[in-house]
């Protein structure tokens, strides 16, 4: 059975990919996801505002109440060096990279041209195999139109595009006007991949406490309707290759995405709930029913049900209740 | 000769450049002003530099001076050049080992920071009263004068010492050589390597005590031979002299400087002659350069060596035509023919003119003078004065110059006006605030202008004697000329106000010269300000014909992500004013230096510094100056006009900075101080304070418990109070129903003067607004608004009665903090950690308080002048306080305790004797008084009064005593207050000693687990993996389990408590320590600056501590043994969060995985297992059952 895939011009032995996720902070974690069978793993996002917060946290700490009073005049020695860049990072990349034979992906979150541009290309000389650029923020400022947002994602990996040689994946929210379009407009810059889609910390009310908390939910397979649905959408139109994330939990689920047209699976909440050891149960479940259903490979069923492969493409642009019910073809 | 290296260092560093270099193994313990050489050495070894033999030195830090010392001795004798810095009380620690090494002849150099020792007072200021108790150790004296003579003498004292096998006290000015800050030229390491004899250390070895060569050294003598032997030292001092100037005289070949054993500067022909030591004799040299262009016949002679005192090169420094002569020495031996230096130069000259050594035939008039005790500036005015004093036929011998002596007259007249400063020289003056970053920015500025141009730099810094808001003022000097004024700038070309607040509270242009230029820092237009400056500031600058300029750099920062610190915006304002450096040029060293300074700290710290360097220019405005005065105010007077006189006439000056000009006379005789001052000095710090919301507010007392400099108060009360209430006094129906039945009313009032801003009382605030979340019960809003009608507001509110301590529950905090604190207004940080455990305890028992309190920042904000925090209740009552030494503290307080109950006891006995007069009812219950509740205290003091009601009409000599002694009858409450330095390090031996006495005494443990009034050394109560100074890659060890080892006496009651994470369980363990009837100790959590916390939130790491299980929560109360219970209650549960998640929020654990990564995880590691295997452990302690009687066996 081979259910090798291929992705960004790597060939990955399984379908099944590690997404983001502070699991990956662990070079032991990342030891047992390749263990584990896992094609590729992306490393946790590296965030640029991170790393400003905490070099103006340091920055602050290590001044405050300094040179106040005669007897305290400081109250930290003074290292000759803070690992306040991205340096931790890279380091975590270069010992996955001689840890492990599969393909490591870093991530890459960030807010200006500056970062994004310098990190990128440290992470490509630090080994990373390719880079997932992690583009998201909300919006908040109501003078900001939808195509400044737009043109703020595509200058963004226009200039990653051009600083690094390694192939380069765009992770997206679906919260665009027209996904489709942006979709193109990416995939025109070079993008190697989309990586569908991100999922955001969603603001919760504590009730006892009367604050807002901020959280993220473990995923559940339901999740993956959405990137389902693009994904179908866009296998075939457009260059880049297809990663799915978000509610990717078990067999069903990837093999799902596959038919849909991605060429990657992405694990995340799964791995946390069962453990990293769950890629194999899922691998052995995927071969089982290739195996009862005769399918040779993952590539034969890639894209087997994209829209432009099924009966039915409008199924995939079906939007409402109604619409479902009342769908027909002149 | 090797490439001249010059670089801006102070003497500290210089010190430590010299000390590390040519040494192996460095003890060391913090003391202010020498902690910083030892801070450097750790520094340095722990990013492993190497000393010139290519070894990294070891440093060690130990539990105390003493215990420093007899580290270095032990190292010494065993064969490593070793070596220590220490300063003050922490040199007389050292001095039994002194004794020891100097006895066995054994090579070192210990580096002294000279600081005045503690008398009547505590000063961490410089003066010789610390070295000159060490002169009869037997160590050779070497005293330098400069940051340059420090790194010069260092190095001479090391070649020397290991030549003549004299140990070496090399000593230099505390604060104004050891922190001022100078361009001096770096003595490369070949040099170094070629003043060490490396043969000579070869020898040091081959003495050191190995089984491998073995000897005995230490023996026991006898009356028979120890005399003898003790003489067989002489040579090797007789020797010393000669070896010290051999060593000079090579140094001078090898760079250029000479130095003499005697240096002598003046007039070959002076006919008066100065002799002193250190840093005076720059400005004394200075001085005579000046008088001597005047055609006065001057000089002076520093003295180098002081030990061995050369005498013969003493005679010989001395001018033919010397008849006057004025010996200055920087300390004071009450009760001496004179201090030290003088008797010594008195001996000298009959010893040299008996032997016709030098040059001068006769004995000349000589005469004794002190300076400069505690850092007294001594200026080229006073010793002009000292001069012209040896004018008269008769001088007065044993004066003293710089102070007005109005009670024994000793001090001679000069004129303050005096000055020869020159007019190459540029001086500049920046006040700032500490948080805002100005003496950093100066820092860096003497540092470009040193190093970039051929300019000498010299910067001094004056800080605050508070914690909380403090002022610091920068004195830069920069000049063509070596620099010799070490004294403060008085007739300033630059003056710069970098907060706008300080315009209403100094008169900072006082010092500004004529035509000299004042830079402002103000939220106003360039056409605003003027009419915004007081009266004294616009006088100032139209008289002197000054220019102004202005920014709002507040602004400025903020636009560039810097918030509050001004300091880069404001150093770019210097450099384009002062006209130092071209201003294109300046502003690019400017930018270079940020580069270089924050590389480390990360690129967005040097964007946005380079931003605000970019925004500031277009900023700065000059100002025009009127012909006309327009000002409405002028500077507010440092204390209301009805405080008592003593706080008017002495406090007030001391708060405007004018304490130089206090003569003798206003001063107590024996370091006795009036308490309660603090509420006069109103010093409106706070740029926001807390505002009550009475609508929604619980009357928890939450707020008032936290605030940790007691400016939140509650009181209930009845509303026939209120009659004249200010319009906008706040107030609602009392909550509790004891209060509300009888129709009272709750106000809790903010003190707004005084308040320090801190928030904490936001955090605590459980209440929430139903309509609006983000508001409680109690919000901060801007002072400036309110000061003046919330002022009125707090006046009234101490004018309603506080409710009736017999009426209060003291068991709940909400009842509980109607209590009057009798500890307010302290100088701590804002947001202090430690206060509002001291304030709980004056709440609870203030009234009958007495307070041993521990070197350290609790001795700081609980009894720096000017004012003081400890108060009283209306009645007149209230702590007692004071401070012994660092070490020991729980002996002192112990002290307390012996005398009180003596006392008590007396008057018990006399109570008996005199029953009959006195009446068997009222002695009985006298003796007899259940005194453990509050009106058990109450009802005893109303006997106490009828007894000395009675006693008053009795002529008898009993009687007299009883009256002397009969307060002691009303229970006193001893309260050994320190630090966790003092508790687990230098005070540790005599804690333990107390709490094993069964005696009454409380000790409250303010466990910062750092020493955070030194500046953040660590302690054994320091956390794994907690960087601190003299651990600068984390503590490797866990921290001491002090109550774990208290409680192994069984009859300890010890208390882990931590207000922040609970404080009802803070104030139970108060009750239950000071109830029980023997040694207490409570070991308290304090959350400190030191952390690297948000100041603002801090009890947030209170409930981590606990909640992660790295701070437990319990009481171990020996009354349960004795009800056959068990006596430990782990008031802790099971903790519920990883330590990590505790110590990711902290900077001083965080930054060790910025700095070691790998370390970091080990300790991480180590921690959270140490954490769960000590709840386990108390937990079992906890559990374990007790029958019947004591299992002292099983106490723990």
């Amino acid at each position: 059975m081979d259910i090798t895939t291929k992705y960004m011009g790597m060939t990955l032995r399984s379908p099944i990919v590690v997404s983001a996720s502070p699991l990956s902070e662990d070079i032991g974690n990342i030891k047992k996801m390749e263990d584990a069978g896992a094609g590729a793993v992306v490393l946790y996002s590296l965030f640029e505002e991170q790393i400003i917060q905490e070099q103006k946290e340091v920055f602050y700490h290590s001044t405050a109440g300094t040179y106040s009073f005669a007897e305290a005049l400081t109250y930290f020695p003074e290292p000759d060096e803070y690992r306040v860049g991205p340096e931790g990072y890279l380091d975590l990349i270069r010992k996955a990279k001689e840890s492990v034979k599969i393909p490591i992906i870093a991530s890459l979150n960030g807010s200006t041209n500056g970062g994004w541009i310098d990190y990128a290309k440290k992470m490509q000389e630090a080994g990373a195999d390719a880079i997932e650029l992690n583009i998201y923020y909300i919006p908040t400022d109501m003078n900001l139109t939808s195509l400044d947002i737009e043109n703020n994602y595509i200058e963004i990996v226009k200039h990653v595009k051009s600083a690094v040689s390694i192939p380069v994946a765009v992770k997206l929210s679906p919260f665009f006007t027209n996904m489709a379009n942006m979709a193109k407009k990416i995939d025109d810059l070079g993008a190697d991949a989309l990586v569908l889609f991100n999922r955001f910390y969603q603001p919760d009310i504590d009730l006892d406490y009367l604050e807002v908390k901020p959280q993220i939910q473990l995923s559940h397979s339901s999740a993956a309707r959405l990137p389902m649905r693009w994904i179908a959408i866009l296998k075939g139109r457009i260059k880049a290759d297809l990663a799915a994330t978000s509610g990717i939990q078990s067999a069903d689920d990837v093999i799902k995405m596959l038919m849909a047209g991605a060429n990657v699976t992405m694990m995340c909440s799964a791995l946390f709930k069962n453990g990293i050891y769950h890629i194999s149960q899922v691998e052995k479940e995927i071969i089982e029913w290739m195996t009862e259903k005769e399918y040779e490979s993952v590539q034969q069923m890639q894209g087997s049900m994209s829209q432009l492969n099924v009966a039915d493409p409008s199924a995939f642009e079906r939007a409402q209740y109604m619409k479902a019910l009342t769908g027909y073809r002149f | 000769m090797t490439n001249k290296r010059f670089q801006t260092i102070d003497g500290n560093e210089a010190a430590a450049y010299i000390a590390y270099r040519v040494n192996e193994v460095i003890a060391i313990y913090p003391i202010t002003p020498s902690s910083n050489m030892g801070e450097w050495c750790d520094e340095w070894a722990a990013k492993g530099y190497k000393n010139i033999w290519g070894v990294v030195p070891t440093v060690v830090e130990m539990q105390s001076e003493g215990g420093a010392a007899g580290a270095v001795h032990g190292s010494l004798q065993a064969g490593a050049l070793t070596t220590t810095f220490t300063a003050a009380q922490g040199l007389l620690l050292k001095i039994p080992n002194m004794f020891k090494i100097a006895g066995e002849l054994t090579p070192t150099v210990f580096n002294i920071s000279a600081r005045a020792l503690a008398t009547h007072a505590l000063s961490i200021f410089g003066d010789h009263s610390d070295v000159m108790s060490a002169r009869s150790t037997g160590f050779a004296f070497l005293a330098s004068d400069s940051v340059q003579c420090v790194m010069d003498f260092g190095l001479i004292a090391q070649a020397s010492t290991l030549e003549s096998r004299i140990p070496f006290l090399h000593f230099f000015d505390g604060f104004r050589t050891s922190h001022e800050e100078m361009k001096i030229e770096i003595i490369p390491d070949d040099i170094i390597r070629e003043m060490i004899n490396d043969e000579l250390i070869r020898k040091h070895r081959e003495r050191s005590l190995s089984p491998d060569h073995p000897v005995l050294r230490g023996t026991a003598q006898n009356p028979d031979v120890f005399f003898q032997n003790r003489e067989t030292i002489n040579r090797f001092y007789t020797a010393c002299p000669d070896i010290v100037q051999k060593t000079m005289d090579k140094f001078a070949e090898l760079t250029g400087r000479q130095y003499h054993l005697f240096d002598y500067f003046g007039a070959p022909d002076a006919e008066r002659v100065i002799v002193l030591m250190a840093s005076a004799c720059e400005p004394t040299h200075e001085t005579v350069e000046y008088l001597m262009k005047q055609g006065e016949k001057v000089g002076v002679i520093k003295v180098r060596l002081y030990r061995p005192f050369d005498v013969k090169r003493f005679m010989e420094a001395i001018p033919a035509t010397v008849k006057k002569i004025a010996v200055l020495d920087r300390t004071k031996e009450p009760g001496a023919i004179g201090e030290p230096l003088y008797q010594d130069c008195i001996n000298a000259l009959v010893e040299g003119l008996n032997n016709g050594w030098g040059n001068i035939k006769t004995m000349p008039v000589v005469v004794g003078g002190r300076y400069g005790l505690s850092s007294k500036e001594f200026t080229p005015a006073m010793i002009k004065g000292v001069y012209d004093h040896l004018l008269q036929d008769r001088p007065k011998n044993h004066f003293t110059v710089g102070i007005n002596d109005d009670v024994t007259f000793t001090s001679i007249p000069y004129d303050p006006e005096f000055s020869i400063e020159s007019d190459k020289v540029i001086r500049a003056l920046f006040y700032g605030l500490g948080s805002d970053g100005t003496v950093s920015a100066n820092k860096n500025s003497i540092k470009i202008i040193g190093e970039n141009t051929d300019f000498y730099s010299q910067g001094y810094y004056v800080y605050d004697s508070k914690k909380a808001g403090t002022v610091t003022v920068s004195h830069l000097r920069f000049g063509p000329e070596k620099i010799r004024s070490t004294y403060l700038i008085t007739k300033a070309n630059f003056i710069a106000c970098h907060q706008t607040v300080f315009l209403e509270k100094f008169d900072m242009l006082k010092n500004l010269a004529e035509g000299g230029t004042f830079l402002v820092n103000a939220p106003f237009s360039k056409d605003e300000l003027w009419d915004r400056l007081p009266l004294t500031v616009q006088k100032h600058l139209i008289e002197k014909k000054a220019r102004l300029f202005t920014i709002d750099a507040q602004k400025v920062a903020e636009s560039s992500g810097m918030g509050r610190r001004i300091n880069t915006v404001m150093q770019v304002c210097f450099f384009a004013i002062s006209g130092v450096l071209p201003k294109e040029q300046a502003i690019e060293y400017i930018k270079e230096s940020i580069k270089v300074t924050y590389a480390k700290k990360g690129d967005e710290i040097v964007r946005m510094n380079l931003q605000a360097v970019d925004n500031t220019l277009d900023n700065l405005f000059e100002v025009p100056i009127p012909n006309q005065i327009t000002a409405k105010y002028d500077i507010r007077q440092p204390v209301p006009e009805n405080a008592p006189k003593f706080v008017k006439e002495v406090v007030g000056k001391i708060i405007l900075g004018q304490g130089d000009s206090i003569p003798v006379s206003a001063f107590p005789v024996d370091g006795t101080f009036p308490t309660a001052t603090t509420q006069y000095e109103k010093r409106n710090i706070a740029l926001s304070i807390p505002v009550w919301d009475e609508t929604i507010c619980i009357q928890c007392g939450k707020c008032a418990m936290v605030c940790p400099h007691a400016t939140i108060r509650q009181n209930v009360y009845d509303p026939k109070y209120l009659e004249n209430a200010p319009p906008t006094f706040k107030y609602t129906d009392a909550r509790d129903k004891e209060y509300k039945d009888l129709g009272w009313k709750y106000t809790l009032q903010v003190a707004p003067e005084d308040c320090t801003g801190c928030g904490v009382c936001v955090e605590v605030c459980p209440v929430k607004n139903k309509t609006n979340v983000k508001l409680k019960a109690i919000n901060m809003m801007p002072q400036l608004p309110l000061r003046e009608t919330e002022a009125k507001n707090w006046e009234f509110f101490l004018s309603i009665p506080p409710v009736n301590r017999n009426l209060i529950k003291v068991s709940n905090i909400r009842q509980q903090q109607f209590q009057v604190p009798l500890f307010e207004f302290s100088g701590a940080c804002a947001g202090c950690g430690e206060t509002p455990y001291i304030k709980l305890a004056s709440q609870l028992f203030g009234d009958r308080m007495i307070i041993a309190n521990a070197t350290g920042c609790s001795s700081i904000y609980g009894g720096n002048l000017p004012t003081t925090p400890y108060a009283k209740n209306s009645e007149g009552r209230g702590p007692a306080w004071s401070n012994s030494l660092f070490e020991d503290n729980a002996e002192f307080g112990f002290g307390y305790r012996l005398a009180i109950d003596k006392q008590a006891d007396i008057a018990k006995s006399l109570l008996i004797k005199m029953a009959p007069e006195i009446g068997e009812n009222l002695v009985n219950e006298l003796l007899n008084a259940d005194q453990r509740t509050e009106p058990g205290i109450f009802e005893q003091r109303e006997r106490v009064e009828l007894l000395k009601k009675k006693l008053s009409n009795m002529n008898t000599e009993d009687a007299k005593k009883l009256m002397s002694v009969a307060d002691y009858l009303v229970r006193k409450s001893v309260w050994i207050i320190g630090g966790d330095g003092w508790a687990y390090d230098i005070g540790y031996g005599g804690l333990d000693h107390v709490i094993a006495t069964n005696k009454d005494v409380n000790l409250l443990v303010l466990d910062t687990e750092v020493y955070s009034n030194t500046g953040g050394q660590s302690s054994k109560a320091t956390p794994i993996g907690g960087v601190a100074k003299f651990a600068a890659d984390g503590k490797p060890t866990l921290k001491k389990d002090l109550g774990l080892m208290a409680m192994a006496y069984g009859t300890v009651y010890v208390a882990s408590v931590a207000f922040g994470a609970r404080d009802e369980h803070t104030l139970k363990a108060f009750l239950e320590a000071e109830a029980y009837n023997g040694p207490s100790i409570i070991i308290a959590y304090s959350h400190c600056i030191a952390h690297g916390i948000n100041m603002e939130e801090p009890l947030k790491q209170h409930r981590l501590a606990v909640d992660s299980g790295q701070w437990l929560l319990y009481r171990y109360n020996p009354d349960l043994l004795k009800q056959g219970q068990n006596p430990l209650i782990l008031d802790s549960k099971e903790p519920k969060i990883p330590v990590s998640e505790y110590m990711n929020s902290e900077t001083r654990f965080k930054i060790l995985n910025k700095t070691n990564p790998e370390a970091a995880r080990q300790y991480y590691k180590i921690a959270q297992e140490n954490a769960l295997r000590r709840f386990k452990y108390y937990q079992y302690l906890a559990e374990r059952k007790f029958n019947g009687s004591a299992h002292n066996e099983n106490i723990i």
